[in-house]
């Protein structure tokens, strides 16, 4: 019996870790009615040694951005930005309100149940790419708890 | 209540329609008093058909109202809403103000939330305010 709890601890961190050294956990996309061609994938990294998320993408989308939000002075502003840096050892939060991957000309509406593969570039400090593949759950498109959800 | 925003957003937006679904629901019965509107600062991509599929995700009473850019500009300053379009990436993203404006049924101006304030305090504002527009002879029953 605890052998088998073992393997299954193996295979759940298997699916988000790259060279051991980044985690992905809590990914989830945000479903979308179906005239939507934009969604947006949430998610924390963590790089145990440092590195950069430098590009995203799914089949699901036509285009994939890495985007940066920000609250100044009661005006909310949404950018692409070319890599996002993940200090060492840091949990690196991208929720409402802060980070996420945007996913632009969506083939197909985006259903709560789904699961929709990503694959995400990250760069090592000495300049090594690894490509991590994971699948986000949808969340319904009203779900209002990302960004207060504690990591 | 009245607000303004995009379909694309994927983060305020949904967040401030969410709370208003959610504020309705908490009101009970006084939820029907309530009439959300959502206007689009994105009549280019925003389509009626997306408005309509949109607003009433979050709930099928919610009004999505979209203009022609002349109409949206126009509204946006008479309500003193700021939103500028910004080249980002492939596209373009907007830049926008985030206030939640709340109407009495005259017309006036009664609150402004903002995107912090929770589904619970936007409810005990609405109950006060509700409280205090009840007509006289039935302020004690």
């Amino acid at each position: 019996m605890k052998s088998k709890i073992l393997v299954s601890a193996f295979l759940l961190v298997a699916a988000g870790v790259v060279d051991a050294q980044v985690t992905v956990s809590d990914a989830w996309v945000r479903a979308t009615v179906p005239a939507q061609r934009a969604t947006a994938a949430f998610m924390q990294i963590v790089a145990t040694d440092g590195a950069r998320l430098i590009s995203a993408s799914s089949p699901v989308a036509g285009t994939t951005e890495i985007h940066e939000m920000a609250m100044v002075d009661g005006v909310m502003k949404m950018r692409a930005i070319p890599g996002l840096d993940l200090p060492a050892g840091k949990t690196v939060v991208l929720s409402p309100g802060s980070y996420h991957v945007m996913l632009l000309d969506l083939k197909a509406p985006i259903r709560v149940g789904d699961a929709v593969p990503l694959s995400l570039v990250f760069e090592s400090p000495d300049k090594r790419r690894t490509t991590m593949e994971l699948k986000a759950p949808v969340r319904a498109l009203t779900d209002a708890s990302g960004g207060h959800r504690q990591p | 209540m009245l607000f303004f925003g995009y379909t694309q957003c994927p983060d305020a937006c949904p967040t401030a329609l969410a709370r208003a679904a959610e504020v309705r629901k908490q009101l009970g019965s006084d939820g029907d008093k309530v009439q959300v509107v959502f206007v689009t600062l994105d009549p280019e991509r925003d389509t009626d058909v997306l408005m309509r599929e949109y607003t009433s995700a979050f709930d099928p009473s919610f009004l999505g109202l979209r203009g022609d850019q002349a109409a949206t500009r126009k509204v946006a300053e008479e309500f003193r809403v700021f939103y500028q379009r910004v080249p980002s990436g492939s596209s373009y993203t907007l830049d926008h103000s985030v206030l939640n404006y709340v109407f009495d049924p005259k017309g006036r101006l009664r609150l402004l939330w903002r995107p912090d304030e929770t589904a619970v305090q936007c409810v005990s504002d609405l109950r006060i305010l509700m409280k205090s527009e009840r007509p006289f002879w039935r302020f004690f029953s």
